[in-house]
């Protein structure tokens, strides 16, 4: 397959960036989005040019960490998979593809295609946890857990910090990864002893960071690579509403 | 020689582990303030123990290479984690996990530290529920288990297909909580350049910003190195893109032996190599094992009408299946560990029995467990991973059989520690994939997650403390000492060295080439001539990085390909250690078969009397061969046996 490739190349996080056209060809349909990318690089340091700079690790959508903008959507056209996991057989001989970075002020980026989405981290420290320490804990199974929770709370749970929710959002809103963590916590009997201070810093300092408000459009989770739900941003709302009444 | 001092406490196995901890010295806690603690890696090893040393009141500093330590290469992990809960009242105990341990490992690893791993193997559970890992449970609310090869009884606990990212998500939660405390100070984008060695003792490490490209300086009391495994090797494997044996490279370099480097596990259930564009291979978790039936063809002629595209797998009859592993190995059937099912796929493949347009595939068929179990059930189990099938292979597992075939995964060898899991060099630890410790030459499934929280979360904590104690009274140190800035210019050299190479091609040009080297020559079946080629196909390979290699723009700034290429570097010269390593093994045993050593059955020999021991391999300069020192391997509360799982 053939693609024409139009890239946002940008030296670091002050310079000015500018999209780049590439032609590519020859390419597996059974090549995955990266793979293609890849075999640009390679092709560009062959012929004395600089490789695309883009963020990847596990390629099997898990790690969170590869975040492209592919034709106007993260992820790109497929549902409920990262860009790692996409193959070319998606996408139409001869096309025009075009590829940029998550475009949101909390993310600065650092190059090219690469982000900085430290702030997410930030989010956490500021209460994705339950406060353990390690040792003094009661045996497993001393409380037993619904299983209907504990498979919602797995559902949530399986949010991958990608950040594809707030780069799909118009207000750059961090609400979803922020719910599923929130949710995570809040349907275990462990997470609810400290549900309410939870809640309040993990949105405080979501505010904090310069995300923006949600506008309840659901461009996160149409988007998100691991089918979070809004149901989580309704549950983080009550847990938030409820955190505040008492 | 040197005498390997493993520090195995004397008494009872069984009493090994409680002795230790009760006679060992402690830091007084306003002491720990004083002391710094340098973390390399934050995966569930990493993690778990910069968290627990920071709650301890440490002064921790963690470094890892990608952007947030949850992204860490254990996030990738599905199946499960073992434990001894015995909740499933199959039989289960501390003495039966440690037993199969060893016994999976075809009596190659230590036995005293094993046992350690088994007994604190439930500590694992408690502490991972406290923290909110939302495990798998029953209808009546508690936690369920699944099986996984090596084992006759449930003891892997699992959520979903995730398992990795659950536990590691747990770590990472109690880590970032250190990190909003103070405790521990995270340094993200940092790759590991060089260790600081001073009087002998690690005192300290060199990295460099992966982002602005300078070189930096941190000093340490004590040096954990929790990177991971070298699988990458081998160029394609179930590996993150990044990981790398460079940091325990540099750690051998400066004088930590490197135990069993040719002890590599091939994993029996992976997706088949498609394309030689490809960049890693994917896993389907050995849980599948539990309910998939694998098998090939029974006639020739099938098989290569399928090969063909003649025929489909749903068009051979029952009674021309060979389900090659249950004929093998009835008692184990399709749950034999992950060595025995490779081979065994390996053979069926080079009888001319494989599937798939190369021949190298077999299959895996979830046909009878959903006719016995209905396809909701075999959903709940492993939707995310025939889903993950799906998207990769374009074809549906619910309606044929998937293709599988053996790849890399994970190294049992790394670098040699002791009973404390310090290295021979004082003061530096290694814990988690990084060490050899635990798996002998075969890792039995779920069993790394296991002993990666249960390095970092229970064992290093207290032994890295009977080390801190004596060294109170030392001071931090300057970073300006010779010993910092000396170990700075030698990284500025390499990498200087590596930018000055100016050649033409980019370096997966040889990575891959290495890979092809390593997988032939190195791989599932090793033979004596084979590796003599294989180390002088590395060598040249070697020689031909070096020269032709072109790295584009500078030192200091985001350079993608230049991590590459000191990634790569490192592997070049592992790879040797590693053939050298499989050489010098005149035997078969577990991940580590030598074809002049087998059964008439095919099966793998060991040879005890010579081989029962470790293999720890000194540095001895860049023109001069590694040394080898042994550890002789005893066993007192297990009695050696020929493996079989017939
Ligand atoms: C696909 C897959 C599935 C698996 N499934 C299971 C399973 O179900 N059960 C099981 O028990 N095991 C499983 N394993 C094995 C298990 O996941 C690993 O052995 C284990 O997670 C390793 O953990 P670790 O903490 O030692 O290292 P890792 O998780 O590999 O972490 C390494 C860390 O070191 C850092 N690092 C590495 N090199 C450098 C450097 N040079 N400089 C700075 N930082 C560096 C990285 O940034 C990272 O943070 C699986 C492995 C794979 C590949
Ligand atoms: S909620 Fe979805 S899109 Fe947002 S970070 Fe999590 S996985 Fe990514
Ligand atoms: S590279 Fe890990 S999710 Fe895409």
């Amino acid at each position: 397959m053939d693609f024409k490739l139009k890239i946002w190349r940008q030296k670091n996080t002050t310079a000015k960036g500018r999209f780049e056209t590439y032609n590519i060809s020859g390419i597996s349909p059974d090549a995955s989005f990266l793979e293609m990318l890849d075999i640009l690089n390679d092709q560009l340091i062959e012929e004395g040019g600089d490789p695309v700079a883009f963020d990847s690790d596990c390629r099997e959508g898990i790690c969170g960490m590869c975040s492209l903008y592919i034709n106007g959507r993260p992820h790109g056209p497929d549902h409920g998979i990262t860009v790692c996991q996409m193959h070319m057989r998606n996408f139409k001989d001869g096309e025009m593809i075009t590829i940029e970075p998550w475009r949101a002020k909390p993310f600065p980026i650092i190059k090219d295609l690469m982000v900085d989405r430290g702030a997410f981290d930030k989010i956490i420290q500021a209460g994705g946890y339950i406060s353990v320490n390690t040792g003094g804990v009661p045996d497993a199974n001393a409380i037993p857990i619904r299983k209907e929770n504990a498979d919602l709370a797995m559902d949530a749970a399986a949010c991958i910090g990608c950040g594809a929710c707030v780069a799909a959002c118009k207000n750059a809103s961090a609400m979803l990864f922020v719910s599923a963590s929130v949710s995570h916590f809040t349907l275990l009997p462990q997470g609810r002893v400290e549900a309410k201070e939870r809640v309040k810093a993990m949105v405080a300092k979501m505010d904090e960071l310069g995300f923006g408000n949600c506008s309840n459009t659901g461009a996160c989770e149409a988007e998100c690579p691991k089918e979070i739900k809004l149901t989580n941003i309704a549950r983080l709302n009550r847990e938030f509403y409820k955190a505040h009444v008492s | 020689m040197v005498t390997l001092n493993s520090k195995v406490p004397e008494g009872p196995i069984a009493e090994k582990w409680t002795n230790y901890k009760a006679h060992q010295k402690l830091v007084s806690p306003n002491n720990k303030r004083k002391l710094d603690i340098i973390v390399v890696g934050t995966g569930l090893a990493g993690a778990s123990a910069a968290a627990s040393l920071g709650e301890l009141g440490f002064n921790v500093k963690i470094f890892c290479y990608q952007d947030s330590p949850r992204r860490a290469h254990s996030i990738a992990a599905q199946g499960g984690i073992n434990a001894a809960k015995n909740y499933q009242n199959d039989g289960d105990s501390i003495y039966r996990l440690f037993y199969d341990t060893v016994k999976g490992g075809d009596y190659r690893s230590r036995e005293a530290n094993v046992y350690r791993l088994a007994e604190v193997s439930n500590n694992i559970i408690d502490q991972c529920v406290a923290q909110g890992v939302p495990f798998a449970r029953e209808y009546g609310g508690l936690l369920t288990n699944r099986s996984f090869g090596g084992a006759l009884v449930s003891r892997t606990f699992y959520a979903r297909g995730q398992t990795g990212q659950q536990l590691l998500l747990g770590a990472y939660g109690a880590l970032e909580r250190q990190i909003a405390k103070g405790t521990v100070t995270l340094y993200n984008r940092r790759e590991m350049e060089d260790l600081v060695v001073v009087d002998g003792k690690a005192r300290g490490i060199i990295v460099r910003n992966l982002i602005t490209g300078k070189l930096e300086r941190h000093f340490g009391h004590a040096v954990v190195l929790a990177t991971g495994g070298y699988g990458n090797v081998y160029f394609l494997s179930t590996n993150a893109m990044g990981s790398n044996v460079s940091a325990a490279w540099q750690a051998y370099k400066k004088g930590a032996y490197f135990a069993n480097p040719a002890y590599v596990q091939i994993h029996p259930t992976c997706i088949p190599v498609h394309g030689d564009y490809q960049s890693k291979l994917t896993l389907m978790s050995e849980s599948l094992r539990n309910d998939g039936r694998i098998w090939v063809p029974r006639k020739k002629e099938d098989a290569e009408k399928i090969r063909k595209g003649e025929l489909k797998a749903n068009d051979i009859p029952d009674e021309d299946r060979d389900y090659y592993l249950e004929r093998r190995y009835p008692a184990f059937g399709n749950l034999v560990p992950r060595d025995v099912a490779s081979r065994a796929a390996k053979e069926r493949c080079d009888a001319g029995y494989g599937v798939g347009p190369t021949g190298l595939a077999v299959f895996l068929d979830f046909k009878d467990a959903i006719e016995r179990l209905g396809k909701d059930v075999i959903e709940a189990r492993y939707g995310n991973l025939f889903q993950m099938y799906e998207k990769i292979v374009d074809d549906n597992p619910y309606e044929t059989p998937m293709m599988i075939y053996p790849a890399i995964h994970y190294t049992m060898g790394g670098l040699w520690v002791d009973y404390e899991l310090m290295t021979s060099i004082p003061g530096l630890y290694a814990i988690g994939e990084v060490n050899f410790s635990d798996h002998g030459a075969n890792r039995l499934g779920a069993s790394a997650l296991m002993q990666g929280l249960a390095d970092g979360y229970f064992v290093l904590p207290y032994t890295i403390q009977n080390y801190l104690a004596d060294e109170i009274g030392t001071p931090r140190m300057s970073t300006d000492l010779p010993e910092f800035r000396e170990a700075e210019e030698n990284v500025q050299e390499r990498l200087s060295k590596l930018m000055g190479i100016k050649g033409q091609h980019a370096i997966d040009k040889y990575y891959k080439e290495l890979g092809h080297i390593m997988w032939d020559h190195v791989g599932m079946s090793r033979n004596e001539q084979g590796l003599k080629e294989g180390i002088e196909m590395i060598r040249r390979i070697r020689d031909e990085f070096w020269h032709k290699i072109r790295i584009p723009l500078t030192l200091n700034e985001l350079n993608t390909e230049l991590e590459k290429a000191d990634r790569v570097a490192d592997f070049l010269e592992l790879a040797e250690l590693m053939a050298l390593d499989a050489l010098n093994r005149k035997e078969s045993a577990g991940g580590h078969y030598r074809e002049e050593y087998q059964t008439e059955e095919g099966e793998a020999l060991r040879n005890d009397d010579e081989y029962m021991y470790v293999a720890a391999w000194e540095y001895k300069g860049p023109d001069k061969p590694p040394e080898l020192h042994k550890e002789p391997l005893k066993f007192e509360y297990i009695k050696v046996q020929t493996r079989s799982y017939k």
